[in-house]
């Protein structure tokens, strides 16, 4: 069984980023648990997600207090909280950010991802330039990164599960996926 | 066709696909997210349906109850302090025996307010004369919307079809949605011998005399008493057809071992690992999770654990001044057994403090370590 926590600021589609990720592993026929923080979102406070997925019927019920890795959709959440609460041993650390991941002080025993989801959100027109939506680019990095699903699982899940946009979100994976 | 959907929605595909003519709703937290997707397939015809907006969940039953009254297949949801505003439309429910059934998302009761999950907003409704259904998978939900509607229209007497807030209402998983002929083939339309119609009228709830009210209330007893074989049948049913089985309890490893969880709602497959966990270990543990609280699954639940030295009962709600409600009621079903084993009654997860795998580690220290219950209640979790 895996597990995955996402971080992100409310408004920012993080919720939905794991949905689309439950959507495309269900696709392959996992087993699949995803839900939001359990309480009340306000928009640009901190909230998180978060994701079981195992092949087999994932009876634990309870909430995941020691992720494999975390996803990070909102990079100034990096300073202001604790990210890598509970995180395992070698677990991956997945940012939305420009940077290079050295550029981020982590324990060793982390492995840091960076992917500039912001930047192509923007490019392909995804939101605000104020409030770009970044989530199906993250999920295209996290795809390839965490080798969790095919690409045209992601894609075929996107293109059902998007309310809008849906080729322009498709694209913003695909180029998500091809430079993590 | 599989689906990743919410709790919430897996009752409002159970109602769609048990064709509900009439939905009576409030839109409040959590109920929105059932009859939101209900009220967007009446708009765009996927579900034939009248969609009633009320001004309150009193309102939201008793427009229930008058359409179903009227013949018609009827479905709402509520939670916590909407569901206790409804309790008197629930005794209209059971009294007349109109066969509604309603979605409740387990929500603890304010104050202090909470949106988290426990049972007191279902349990307080316990003697209002409701089949009761908890469920603890969205797949579960689902499928039991449909068996409820089947075993509520045969007896007429309404059902509740619970689940916990978050841990179910919120959370996405796997569904497997049955195909819209099969569930037509094993839910015929709903045809209730008698009906408000200008046809043939006649009037329904009015004064009833002593001579007549007692022999009302032994027939719904008598009704109830035929429900878990009923929910056997229709179990079976369904499983020949989806391949499911939909029963009474979850006799989990429970024969020949040593310590029995009894459990309820999302816990009761939390219990599930813990079970695996402890038998790891080389401790005989079981979990017996009860699916329908009311009626009371007396003969199963009496057949499972008199083979069992010690039972541990977790509850997720308090009788105040007494005990958990699942501990009284087992601690009754098992009066005058023989053999009848050490019942240890626990409580935790009050207001949606989580209740985890350690959780189940505690109750399962505590229960093999005395022989005994040293106090009425041991509560897990709790800072004293």
């Amino acid at each position: 069984m895996i597990e995955i926590r996402f971080h992100g600021r409310g408004g920012q589609g993080t919720v939905v980023a794991s949905k689309i990720l439950a959507d495309a592993l269900a696709k392959e026929g996992n087993f699949v648990q995803a839900y939001p923080e359990f309480g009340v979102e306000r928009r640009g406070a901190p909230v998180f997600a978060f994701i079981r997925v195992d092949h087999q019927p994932i009876y634990d019920k309870s909430r995941i207090y020691t992720p494999d890795h975390v996803v990070v959709v909102d990079p100034t959440l990096v300073e202001a909280i604790d990210i890598t609460e509970g995180l395992k041993d070698s677990g991956c650390i997945i940012i939305n950010s420009p940077k290079k991941p050295e550029e981020f002080k982590f324990p060793d025993k982390f492995k840091v991802f960076t992917i500039d989801a912001t930047d192509i959100a923007i490019r392909h027109q995804l939101g605000t330039l104020a409030a770009p939506i970044v989530n199906t680019a993250i999920v295209g990095a996290v795809v390839k990164i965490l080798k969790l699903t095919k690409l045209e699982s992601l894609v075929a899940a996107i293109r059902e599960g998007v309310p809008l946009k849906q080729e322009e979100n498709v694209r913003a994976a695909i180029e998500a996926y091809e430079k993590a | 066709m599989k689906k990743v959907i919410m709790g919430n929605h897996a009752l409002s595909y159970g109602a769609m696909l048990s064709r509900a003519q009439v939905i009576a709703a409030y839109p409040i937290t959590p109920q929105t997210q059932v009859v939101e997707l209900l009220s967007e397939m009446c708009a765009d015809g996927t579900l034939d349906a009248k969609f009633i907006k009320v001004e309150s969940e009193h309102s939201a039953m008793a427009a229930c109850l008058g359409a179903s009254l009227a013949g018609a297949r009827t479905f709402t949801a509520t939670s916590a302090q909407g569901l206790a505003l409804m309790h008197e439309m629930l005794h209209w429910a059971a009294g007349g025996r109109m066969p509604v059934v309603m979605g409740d998302i387990n929500r603890a009761m304010a104050p202090g307010w909470s949106i988290w999950t426990d049972q007191n907003d279902s349990l307080s409704q316990r003697d209002t004369g409701w089949i009761q259904f908890y469920c603890s998978s969205n797949q579960e939900v689902l499928d039991t919307v449909i068996q409820a509607y089947k075993v509520s229209e045969k007896l007429m007497i309404p059902s509740m079809v619970i689940l916990d807030a978050f841990a179910l209402s919120h959370t996405y998983e796997v569904v497997e949605i049955p195909e819209q002929d099969k569930v037509d083939a094993y839910l015929p339309p709903f045809n209730p011998p008698y009906r408000l119609t200008p046809d043939d009228p006649h009037a329904f709830g009015g004064l009833t005399a002593p001579e007549h009210y007692m022999e009302l209330r032994y027939k719904l007893q008598k009704d109830m008493e035929k429900v878990p074989a009923l929910v056997e049948e229709t179990g079976r049913d369904y499983e020949k057809m989806f391949g499911r089985y939909l029963g009474q309890v979850d006799n989990y490893l429970c024969d020949g071992a040593e310590l029995v969880f009894v459990t309820s709602g999302t816990a009761g497959f939390t219990a599930r690992v813990v079970v695996d966990e402890l038998r790891a270990q080389g401790i005989k543990a079981g979990n017996l999770r009860l699916k329908l609280f009311r009626p009371f699954p007396f003969e199963q639940v009496r057949a499972i654990l008199s083979e069992v030295p010690k039972v541990a009962v977790l509850d997720r709600n308090i009788s105040y001044g007494h005990h958990g409600v699942f501990y009284q009621e087992v601690k009754s079903a098992m009066y005058g057994q023989s053999p009848q084993p050490a019942i240890f009654g626990f409580i935790a997860g009050l207001g949606g403090r989580d209740i985890t795998r350690e959780t189940f580690k505690e109750i399962a220290d505590y229960s093999l370590k005395n022989d005994r219950p040293e106090e009425e209640i041991v509560w897990i979790g709790v800072k004293k």
